[in-house]
């Protein structure tokens, strides 16, 4: 028995905040958890809807179909040579994962305070959530990219190699976000306030309803700053290479990249400070 | 030496609460205040959560600093059953919440070894869009279980909850009383190295708590580690071995579960001989009648919470009456500090048979005689029934608590008996001897 106690986790909760990171081993033990939260995000979202998983295509759907009417078609706005509605689905599909990921995964320590005040487990998987769960959707609404580029006759190129890249970087858009909004929203309700403009401000300062060669050269270094710029730019090339305006834009891709490690590092530490306080500031 | 399930080292938990804002009301200028108003804002929520050298070594007691946890330390080994005592607010809630790493604490240290469940609420983590199924699962990992162990224990949690068929059926269609069962199934087969139990389990009809003491007393018999907080006395009595005894966030007492219960009975108040409900719309009891106070008193009617076992007591129920003609029957049910139900006893004249009450207050005392209860900690149960509508006015648990002593070892007292005489009544009997010599027997 002595020795079966040697073997149990000793536990050790100090007063002290230390900076620590996310810690791997205690969310392992919990990954179960993490696949039925996931289960259930996903089973409450459609629950009793006649149209079910049917709407994953529908809402990206009809976002494409107003904003190809009014810039596409209304305000030329320019899609450096591609069809408007293949330009922007490609870009509007993996936006609306990305910004509907971000609004759940930001609210969801604030949503769920009465669960938080109630059992203990890590608190990260109330914001990895949302990231994991939405993909069914994500994946679902695929099915529009890919009925545009057959109706245009698009045939992906070479580029594709980088798509299972720009996947995770477009996983890393909420995570990291999510991991900094949602600690910060503990403390600060502001953060709730702020999140629609903040989420047009994403939206507009990347190439998703106009073509990024409409930047200058000389403000370019700054807008691919917005990790957003290089997974468009990169979902862009990808899937529509063969045109020459759509060539892989390097400079976004690593610049968005190095952004999102960052953020999710940074984010993850500040999560795994502020997850002590989550209880008693909430 | 035995190792450790729990230690807990000078815990302390301090809250920065609310307090008025006195900086000055500068009616003449709102506009500077709006634009100041951020900046304090941001200071204000900045500083929620940290607190001074001087603060946390309480040497200055701010206005707007609550201790609800004062260097409590104690350890926990396999195998113990422990209960937690103390009125509302005196960190009961707190500490387990620090312990089950819901809140951090913030002084001291806290080693736990293995798994901790803790359970606060019945149905954490349920959804009523998810089936029986689906929620058993989603509550078991949860609480800390891996996939696995839920399905090595799946049957025996449907059968536990007798959801049976229905197990496939979204959890919103269950009546309150089937999801709430379900919700216990889970909990019950929790196997982890301490587990922690908050009284708000105990909710629901009478049938359903009788089987969450049970699940939690078998729990304590198969050497489970188990934590138990309630103000169900007579519950933790039974339950729990030992007893940690908490009051204004310190840890006062930790000793044999008897003891501890007895000090928080008697720790003053009205938990304790007397209980009084001043505000009858408070006060246990429905339109007809409410109780208003129950008092231990002594053979000549003064309140007690001691009585020495020579001398008789009784048990004064007061009560207002508040609608006439109903054929009102109190009666009183005393239970020992091991959670056994002694006696009942009701007016066996059978006077509100005959005479319905008026509107009024009455108050009747029962007599117990003398020698006749053992020592230690007895609680009572007050009951009223209105018998001519078949109904439960009130029916209140625990209301008051006495202790029987036996000061001047009276009767056959435990002066030279071995260790306390057994059972639950003493009552001093008449013994009877013949006497026959020993001639006589060899004869005969």
């Amino acid at each position: 028995m002595v020795d079966q106690a040697d073997e149990l986790p000793l536990i050790i909760v100090e007063s002290k905040r230390s900076w620590g990171f996310v810690d791997f081993r205690e969310l392992n033990h919990y990954r179960d958890l993490l696949y039925f939260m996931v289960w259930r995000a996903i089973k409450v979202a459609y629950a009793q809807s006649i149209g079910g998983l049917a709407w994953a295509v529908v809402q990206p759907a009809m976002q494409i179909m107003v904003f190809t009417v009014i810039f596409g078609n209304l305000v030329d706005i320019g899609s450096d040579g591609v069809p408007y509605l293949l330009f922007s689905t490609v870009a509007i599909v993996p936006w609306s994962y990305m910004s509907g990921t971000m609004a759940a995964s930001s609210s969801s320590l604030i949503g769920n305070a009465q669960m938080l005040g109630k059992v203990y487990f890590p608190r990260i998987i109330y914001p990895l959530t949302p990231i994991v769960s939405s993909l069914v959707n994500f994946g679902i609404s695929l099915v529009l990219i890919v009925a545009v580029m057959i109706y245009y006759k698009v045939m992906p190129t070479m580029n594709m190699f980088l798509l299972p890249l720009l996947l995770v970087m477009m996983m890393m858009v909420p995570l990291a976000f999510g991991l900094w909004l949602s600690s910060l929203a503990i403390r600060y309700r502001d953060v709730a306030i702020v999140m629609g403009y903040f989420m047009r401000m994403l939206m507009y300062t990347a190439p998703i309803l106009y073509p990024s060669t409409s930047i200058s050269d000389e403000m370019r270094w700054w807008y691919v700053l917005n990790p957003i710029v290089g997974v468009i730019e990169g979902f862009r090339s990808a899937l529509l290479g063969a045109s020459p305006a759509m060539f892989i834009r390097w400079d976004s891709l690593l610049v968005s990249f190095a952004m999102l490690v960052f953020l999710v590092v940074t984010g993850a530490v500040y999560f795994r400070r502020m997850e002590r306080l989550v209880v008693d500031v909430i | 030496m035995t190792k450790r399930t729990l230690a807990v080292e000078n815990i302390s938990k301090l809250y920065r609460i609310g307090v008025p804002d006195v900086s000055k009301h500068n009616a003449s200028n709102p506009l500077l205040r709006a634009l100041t108003k951020p900046f304090a804002n941001f200071r204000k929520y900045r500083s929620l959560y940290s607190f001074t050298e001087a603060e946390l070594s309480g040497a200055e007691e701010g206005p707007d600093i609550l201790w609800a946890l004062r260097d409590v330390s104690f350890d926990i080994h396999p195998g113990d059953v422990v209960g937690v005592v103390g009125a509302n607010g005196a960190g009961k809630s707190t500490l387990l919440k620090v312990i089950s790493r819901i809140t951090p604490p913030t002084k001291g240290r806290l080693q736990v070894r293995g798994r901790v469940s803790c359970l606060l609420e019945v149905g954490t983590g349920f959804h009523g869009e998810l089936t029986g199924r689906e929620n058993i699962y989603m509550s078991g990992t949860i609480l800390g279980m891996r996939k696995h162990e839920v399905d090595a224990s799946f049957d025996d949690i449907v059968e536990f909850s007798g959801i049976g068929k229905f197990i496939d059926t979204p959890v919103k269609r269950y009546s309150s009383g089937m999801s709430v069962r379900l919700a216990f199934a889970v909990m019950a087969h929790l196997e982890p190295d301490l587990l922690i139990i908050d009284e708000v389990l105990a909710v629901g009809d009478a049938e359903f708590q009788r089987k969450c003491l049970n699940q939690m007393s078998e729990a304590g018999d198969r050497g489970r580690t188990v934590m138990f907080v309630s103000h169900n006395m007579s519950a933790v009595a039974r339950l729990c071995k030992r007893g940690l005894f908490m009051k204004g966030g310190k840890l006062v007492q930790d000793g044999p579960i008897a003891d501890v219960v007895y000090s928080y009975m008697t720790a003053g108040g009205s938990s304790s001989a007397e209980r009084v409900w001043p505000d009858m719309s408070e006060a246990p009891g429905d339109d007809s009648v409410r109780l208003h106070s129950v008092t231990v008193v002594s053979e000549v009617g003064t309140p007690t919470g001691t009585i020495d076992i020579g001398h008789a007591m009784g048990i004064r129920i007061t009560f207002d009456v508040l609608e006439p003609g109903h054929q009102l029957a109190p009666y009183i049910t005393m239970v020992s500090d091991g959670g056994i139900d002694l006696f009942s006893s009701a007016d066996s004249n059978r006077q509100f048979e005959s005479a319905p009450r008026e509107v009024g207050r009455y108050s009747c005392i029962c007599w117990v005689p003398s020698e006749f209860l053992a020592e230690g900690t007895h609680y009572v149960r007050v009951v009223m029934r209105a018998m001519n509508r078949q109904k439960l006015a009130f029916r209140e648990s625990d209301v008051v608590a006495f202790n029987v002593i036996d000061e001047n070892n009276s009767g056959f007292g435990t002066a030279w008996w071995e260790g306390k005489p057994k059972g639950v009544v003493r009552p001093n009997l008449d013994w009877t001897y013949e006497y026959t010599s020993p001639d006589m027997v060899i004869e005969g």
